[in-house]
């Protein structure tokens, strides 16, 4: 074995660890560990993709010195890495972007601790993608829902405290429902590891042994994990708990955690029940019509909204709804489009949520639109941050948002069955987005006789370098798309 | 008719105020005289709007949607739990001998577990060594559960005087003269105290282990604060007694356990003795582990007890 394949276990530990060191860190010292830690993760996981793309091999790794059915074991594959790689990414853009208003939204001895949320929150993120046990899966969901919840409220005002206690109920119910279903399934089939599932899964399938309880655990595996990641009926916590939050942890929350379980659900549908099983139970007709349903109500939720971040929160859901919408159509294209949605809406979403930090800090603070008028001018990079966004959002082509879309459609066609509500909702919630993002565009450049704060380039460097390389990565995976989609081809081969 | 157009354009978009000029006469406003029957009348009206109608108790509206609220939620209960237990109904039943869950993996954990973990305890075994990826992952739930609660409740350091007062008057509540309490802690807490220590020294033999251990030993500090007051405590548990020992017991664990993952990975030797069975110090990585994993519970309890009793140590 190659000292290669230890790097998915090296980048686990070494968030943990620097999630534990941090409590008796200052903050200085905890935000450069941080820092540390998610470059070297974003760098090993760098050279797993590349060693992977080389060998065309999965790399199983068992967790001790006993093998997978007794013991634990992850497993990297193509798609594996490049996620973790894509997160890191991600990770490291939101912290650097936020970090500014962290400062002055909480308070100085709580910083060591938002250090420890986000390590950990790091870990069971790379836990969850790596991970090929599913009660692992469960533990480091609860890491995942008890870090989210203190990524909320650690700005403490009474919104962030209500929306946190909205977030842990909603999650924990997410959570209960995961874990029963769990548990039905070990019932019925007497594993945990996932690749011993999905053959007892296609065994008791062909037999038919235990119709009943395997339908209602694919029910309860996917209502949790959809209910975790706010899909239509469950996502009324998602504007206050991304609108309220400081902003790094809003940029983290919209575009990493729900997107790690949506990457769970995919791994549960592939590698737990199978996807022909997964297919031939109607529940995937289910998700289809609720993601349906989320890109529209997302939308008009949003195009109601006075507050711009809770808007961008509310477009989250529509997003949402998009790659369930993928999902739901049950072909393996339409899952290369669900996952490279998953990439263009959390590159996109925390550049959003990025650029309205900077308007909102001209604009007196303020989030309201009508105090929002003219922000563009007076703080250059914010503005063409959220432009960029808000065009790639919409589907403009050169974005990343254009290609999602363009792959969504191309997928739809190929499934006669539900080609013409998908198209349909498609085109809808298109010009929905176009309705309130191009609203918000053009009231942030709307000249304004009224003087404001102007802020330059020159003031806040690392804020305009994040604002930039957010830029960049969208252009990139709008224009560089082919390869992109490859990959996620030939991961997905790998996954099954 | 073109100047009309004009005029009427002009006062559309406000510009020409000369239409009025002649028609208006300007004066003054008087300063408002009211009654005192006016002004509480007033007064009733206002509490009268704030009361009845944009209360959400008082609107017929709100009341009966909430009645039909209810009657939604209790039915969607209902259906939810007949259908699981429907499902429930068709799992295997317990103790059946062709039971999916009787394979080959419980049969490994039963019949080599003592000679592979050196454990006699088999679940000890099983969570701490061959699911241990898991079990470290769960004391890491219970150390960020306290960096939560810490978040939430945690007074900033910087203290007011009126707030070091309001703390003098908070010791002045604590029951610490209790004289049942403290008569019957003096003789629990140290029993206490020793079983915790037994049960999670003991966990490879017999049952229990670090979990359950750390929650005797959280009981016995809880009982003790609660008896003899927090300037008892404070001598030997602070805030820094709190992160020193999770630090070193996490960080312990995640290294002991790094080298173990690694070496099993790898094909390489552990060099860790498994000992002779059935002895306390035997079952190589075990006995250390429970410990650390006891410290956390401990230490994460009476930390939740601090927190919500007074928000610091």
């Amino acid at each position: 074995m190659d000292f290669i394949c230890n790097f998915p276990f090296f980048s686990i530990m070494i968030s943990m660890f620097s999630g534990i060191v941090s409590s008796v860190l200052g903050r200085k010292a905890a935000k450069w560990l941080n820092l540390i830690s998610i470059w070297v993760i974003w760098f090993l996981s760098a050279v797993l993709l590349y060693y992977i793309f080389g060998t065309g091999e999965i790399i199983v790794y068992k967790m001790g010195h006993f093998p997978a059915p007794w013991g634990n074991e992850i497993r990297a594959g193509l798609l594996e890495a490049g996620l973790a790689l894509f997160f890191c990414s991600i990770m490291l853009l939101s912290m650097t972007g936020g970090r500014k208003k962290l400062m002055g939204e909480v308070v100085e001895e709580k910083h060591n601790l938002y250090y420890i949320l986000v390590d950990l929150m790091l870990a069971s993120l790379l836990a969850l993608i790596y991970t090929n046990d599913l009660f692992t899966a469960y533990v480091f969901v609860e890491i995942n829902t008890i870090s989210a919840c203190g990524l909320i409220m650690i700005r403490q005002n009474g919104r962030t405290i209500e929306a946190a206690v909205r977030y842990m109920i909603m999650s924990l119910l997410g959570s209960g429902l995961l874990l029963m279903g769990i548990c039905m399934l070990y019932d019925i089939t007497g594993h945990l590891l996932m690749s011993n599932i999905r053959d007892a899964v296609s065994s008791i399938y062909s037999a038919g042994t235990y119709p009943v309880p395997l339908t209602v655990t694919i029910i309860l595996l996917t209502c949790g994990l959809a209910m975790k990641s706010a899909l239509f009926p469950f996502h009324t916590w998602v504007a206050d708990a991304y609108g309220y939050s400081t902003v790094s942890s809003a940029a983290i929350l919209s575009s990493l955690v729900s997107k790690g379980y949506i990457i769970l659900l995919i791994k549960i549908i592939y590698r737990v029940i199978g996807f022909e099983v997964y297919r031939a139970s109607h529940i995937i007709d289910v998700v289809f019509v609720f993601g349906l349903a989320g890109m529209i109500m997302g939308s008009l939720s949003a195009i109601r909204e006075n507050d711009i971040r809770r808007m961008i929160a509310y477009s989250s859901v529509a997003q949402i709804g998009y790659i369930y919408m993928g999902i739901g159509l049950g072909t393996r294209y339409a899952m290369i489009a669900s996952i490279f949605h998953i990439l263009s809406h959390a590159a996109t979403k925390s550049m959003l949520f990025i650029g309205a930090i900077g308007l909102t800090d001209v604009s007196k603070g303020s989030r309201h639109f009508a105090e929002l008028t003219g922000s563009g001018y007076r703080h250059r990079i914010a503005g063409i941050t959220f432009a960029v966004g808000s065009l790639s959002m919409v589907g403009i082509p050169l974005f990343s948002g254009f290609i999602s879309k363009l792959l969504f459609a191309q997928a739809a066609v190929l499934n006669t069955r539900k080609m013409l509500p998908a198209l349909i909702v498609l085109a809808i919630s298109t010009i929905l987005n176009a309705i309130y993002f191009m609203k918000t565009v053009i009231r942030i450049y709307t000249p304004t006789e009224e003087e404001g704060e102007t802020i330059t380039m020159k003031q806040e460097k690392v804020y305009a370098l994040t604002c930039i390389c957010f830029i960049g990565l969208n252009i990139f995976i709008g224009m560089c798309s082919q390869p992109i989609v490859d990959w996620i081809g030939a991961g997905i081969d790998m996954f099954a | 008719m073109k100047k009309l157009t004009n005029k009427l354009l002009d006062w559309l978009n406000a510009e020409d105020q000369s239409v009025f000029d002649d028609a208006m006469e300007l004066k003054m406003q008087e300063p408002k005289e009211e009654k005192e029957e006016t002004v509480q009348q007033r007064m009733r009206d206002r509490l009268h709007i704030k009361d009845e109608v944009y209360s959400e108790g008082e609107s017929k509206e709100v009341k009966v949607l909430r009645i039909i609220y209810r009657i939604l939620a209790i039915i969607l209960c209902g259906f939810i739990a007949y259908n699981l237990l429907i499902a429930v109904s068709w799992l295997p039943r317990t103790g059946e001998f062709d039971k999916p869950v009787n394979n080959e993996v419980s049969a490994r954990y039963i019949e080599k577990g003592l000679q592979e973990t050196g454990a006699v305890n088999i679940v000890t075994g099983m969570i701490l060594d061959y699911r241990a990826f898991d079990t470290f992952g769960e004391s890491n739930v219970l150390n960020i559960a306290t960096i939560t609660v810490l978040i939430l409740l945690r007074r900033n350091k910087k203290k007011l005087p009126n707030e070091i007062e309001e703390k003098e008057n908070d010791r002045l509540l604590e029951p610490k003269n209790d004289v049942i309490l403290q008569k019957a802690a003096t003789f629990l807490v140290p029993a206490i105290f020793l079983f915790g220590i037994y049960v999670i020294l003991n966990g490879h033999l017999s049952p229990g282990g670090g979990f359950s251990g750390g929650a005797i030993i959280g009981a016995g500090l809880i009982l003790y604060v609660s008896a003899f007051g927090f300037e008892k405590t404070e001598k030997f548990f602070t805030e820094k007694t709190q992160k020193v020992i999770s630090l070193s017991a996490l960080l312990f664990y995640c290294l002991a356990k790094s080298y173990s993952f690694f070496t099993g990975a790898n094909e390489l030797e552990s060099h860790i003795p498994l000992g002779k069975a059935g002895a306390i110090l035997s079952s190589g990585l075990i006995l250390p582990l429970n410990i650390c994993v006891g410290l956390v519970v401990a230490v994460t309890m009476y930390t939740f007890y601090c927190m919500f009793r007074k928000g610091e140590f």
